[in-house]
C-alpha cells in the first residue's frame, strides 16, 4: 500500500515569468486561476497573451472551480532527479472549465489512476516555501461549464 | 511541370563514428570532427570541398579547417538540418554542406536521468517530468481511446532492440535476443513504458554531406536523393502539458496526438508517392509507442490501427515495412542530445545504397526517416530514395 503524497524534497521550483506570475500567485492563495476569452468565452492554460481557442488576446484571469478529471496518467518509477519519491504519479487533467493542466496525483494508492477519474485540486506549500497544486480524487463528477 | 524543390541536391556522405555508453577521452569537440571527417571521406571529397556548415559543433570544423568563409546555420537539429542544408544548395548559398554533431562526456552520473531527458519550464519540472513520462501521457490516452495494449507496444520493442542485437556497430549488440515477454518483464520506468521500451543513452558523433547533383559523378558513393520532406511542430517541447487533442485550430484531424501527419503529406506530395511505395521505415524510437503512433500518422494504418498493424508481421526484417533497422536509440544509439536525431537519416541513406552490414532491405528504393514524437510536440519526417527527383 502506497499513499500518494506531495513531493516534499528539494525539488525544482517553478520560476515565474510576466505571463505566469498571476497563475502562481493564485497558489499562493490556494486559488487556481486561468484565462477565459472575452471574445469566445474559451479557457487557456498555459498562461497567454492569445486565447488558446480563437488566438484572440482578450484574455481575462479567472478563479477556477478546482475539479475536473483526469485525461492521462503514468506512474513513475525512475525519478528525474533523486529528489523525486518514487512513485509519483503525474497526470494531465481537463478541469471542468475545458482547459488542460499538468498536476500530479495524491490522496490515493497509484494502482486507483484512471483516465476519467474525478479529481480535485489541493495546494501544498513545499520547496522553497513554494505553492503548488496537486490533485486528489473525489466522489463524483460535477458538471462540466 | 515545376522543377522538384531538391532536384539540385543530393546526400552523398554519411558517417557515424562508434557509438558506446562511454567513449573515453573523447569530448563533444573531437568526436564531432571525426564524425565530419568521416562523412567527407564516406564521399571521397576533401575538407577543402566543404563551404557551409550546419551545427555548432561543425561550424568548428570550419575554424580548424580554415576553408572559410562559408555558409553557416547554427540552429537546427536532425531532419531540419538536413532540409536547411539541402535548401542552401538549392538556393545557391552553398555548394557542399556538412552536416554534424557529436556528444561525448556530458552524462557520466546516472542518479538523474539525462539531462536532455528533464525539463526545466515552470509547468513540468516541478511534477518530476522527464522524456518517458511526457510520452507515457500521450500513449496511455492512446491506449485509452483504442484499447493499444502492452503487447504491441512491448514487440516493437523487441523488434527494434533485436536489429540492434545482430548490428555488431550498434551499443547493445549482442545483448539479446529479445522477446515480448522479456519487454515486459523488464523494470517499469513510467507506465505503460518498461525499461526496455525506452531510449537509452550513449555517446557518439554522425555526419552528412550534401551537394550539388550536378557533382555527384567522381564521388565515392551513389547519391541519394531527397524526395520530399516536412517538419511539424507545436511549439517549444516538454514546457507545456503533453495533451493528444492539442492543436487542431486550423484543421481538426492535425492534433498532437498525430503530430507528423502534415509533414508526411507534404513529403508523400512532394516525392509523387504514397506509404505503399516506402520500402524501409527508419521511424524515430524514443519510446516504443512512437512507432505504432507513426504508422497511423503517416497514413500507413488508420486511426487506432497500429497496434494490429505492427503485429500483423510487417515490422520484422523481411516484412513489408521494416523499422528502425540498426536498432534505433533503443540499441544502436543515443548519442547525447541530437547525434540521434540525424542517425535515422544516415541509416536511410545507407538502406538506399543497399550498404547495410545488417538489416539490409534487398532493393530499397525508398526510405521513410523521421525524427521526434508525440511527447516533444514535433515530428520530422524525409523521403529518401534512389532516383534523382
Amino acid at each position: 500500500m502506497t499513499m500518494l503524497l506531495p513531493q516534499d524534497g528539494s525539488i525544482p521550483v517553478p520560476q515565474p515569468g510576466a505571463f505566469s506570475r498571476n497563475y502562481w500567485e493564485g497558489c499562493a492563495e490556494h486559488e487556481l486561476r486561468f484565462q477565459r476569452c472575452g471574445q469566445c468565452n474559451g479557457a487557456t492554460h498555459t498562461p497567454a497573451v492569445l486565447c488558446a481557442v480563437c488566438a484572440s488576446p482578450a484574455l481575462e484571469w479567472e478563479r477556477s472551480a478546482g475539479i475536473g478529471e483526469i485525461y492521462s496518467w503514468t506512474v513513475v518509477w525512475r525519478p528525474a532527479t533523486p529528489a523525486f519519491v518514487v512513485p509519483y504519479v503525474p497526470i494531465v487533467v481537463t478541469m471542468a472549465e475545458g482547459w488542460h493542466l499538468l498536476s500530479a496525483l495524491v490522496g490515493c494508492e497509484p494502482e486507483a489512476a484512471e483516465i476519467g477519474m474525478a479529481v480535485e485540486v489541493e495546494f501544498h506549500r513545499g520547496a522553497e516555501g513554494f505553492t503548488l497544486p496537486y490533485f486528489h480524487p473525489v466522489e463524483k463528477l460535477l458538471p462540466k461549464a | 511541370m515545376s522543377k522538384h524543390p531538391f532536384h539540385d541536391v543530393a546526400i552523398v556522405g554519411v558517417h557515424n563514428t562508434r557509438q558506446a555508453r562511454v567513449l573515453e577521452g573523447h569530448d563533444a569537440r573531437s568526436i564531432t570532427m571525426e564524425g565530419a571527417l568521416g562523412a567527407i571521406s564516406d564521399a571521397g571529397l576533401e575538407p577543402r570541398d566543404i563551404d557551409g556548415v550546419v551545427g555548432s559543433l561543425a561550424s568548428d570544423f570550419l575554424f580548424q579547417s580554415r576553408v572559410g568563409p562559408a555558409w553557416r546555420s547554427l540552429s537546427p537539429l536532425g531532419i531540419p538540418a538536413v532540409l536547411e542544408a539541402a535548401m542552401a544548395i538549392g538556393c545557391g548559398l552553398a555548394s557542399t554542406v556538412l552536416v554534424a554533431t557529436g556528444e561525448a562526456g556530458s552524462y557520466r552520473q546516472h542518479d538523474s536521468t539525462a539531462p536532455w531527458t528533464r525539463p526545466t519550464n515552470e509547468f513540468v519540472a516541478s511534477y518530476g517530468m522527464f522524456t518517458a513520462a511526457e510520452f507515457a501521457l500521450m500513449a496511455r490516452r492512446h491506449m485509452h481511446m483504442y484499447g493499444t495494449t502492452a503487447e504491441s507496444m512491448a514487440h516493437v520493442a523487441a523488434t527494434i532492440r533485436n536489429n540492434g542485437h545482430v548490428n555488431p556497430e550498434a551499443v547493445y549488440f549482442g545483448k539479446g535476443p529479445f522477446t515480448i515477454d522479456d519487454i515486459l518483464g523488464s523494470r517499469m520506468i513510467a507506465d505503460p513504458f518498461h525499461l526496455l521500451e525506452c531510449a537509452t543513452t550513449s555517446e557518439g558523433a554522425t555526419a552528412l554531406v550534401l551537394t550539388r547533383a550536378d557533382r555527384v559523378e567522381d564521388l565515392a558513393k551513389p547519391p541519394v536523393y531527397i524526395l520530399g520532406g516536412g517538419t511539424d511542430y507545436y511549439g517549444p517541447a516538454y514546457q507545456h502539458p503533453p495533451v493528444w487533442d492539442l492543436g487542431g485550430n486550423r484543421r481538426s484531424d492535425l492534433v498532437a496526438g498525430y503530430v507528423g501527419r502534415q509533414a508526411a503529406e507534404e513529403a508523400f506530395a512532394a516525392a509523387g508517392i504514397g506509404p505503399d511505395d516506402v520500402d524501409v521505415c527508419e521511424f524515430y524510437d524514443p519510446f516504443s509507442f512512437e512507432l505504432i503512433r507513426q504508422f497511423e500518422a503517416f497514413g500507413f494504418c488508420g486511426e487506432g490501427e497500429g497496434g494490429d498493424f505492427v503485429m500483423s508481421g510487417v515490422i520484422e526484417p523481411g516484412g513489408r515495412f521494416p523499422i528502425t533497422t540498426d536498432g534505433g536509440t533503443m540499441s544502436f544509439s543515443h548519442g547525447g542530445a541530437s547525434v540521434q536525431l540525424f542517425q535515422r537519416v544516415v541509416r536511410g541513406v545507407q538502406q538506399i545504397r543497399g550498404e547495410c552490414v545488417t538489416g539490409q532491405v534487398g532493393g530499397a528504393e525508398v526510405a521513410m526517416s523521421t525524427g521526434g514524437g508525440s511527447g516533444a510536440l514535433f515530428t520530422d519526417v524525409l523521403l529518401l530514395g534512389k532516383d534523382r527527383p
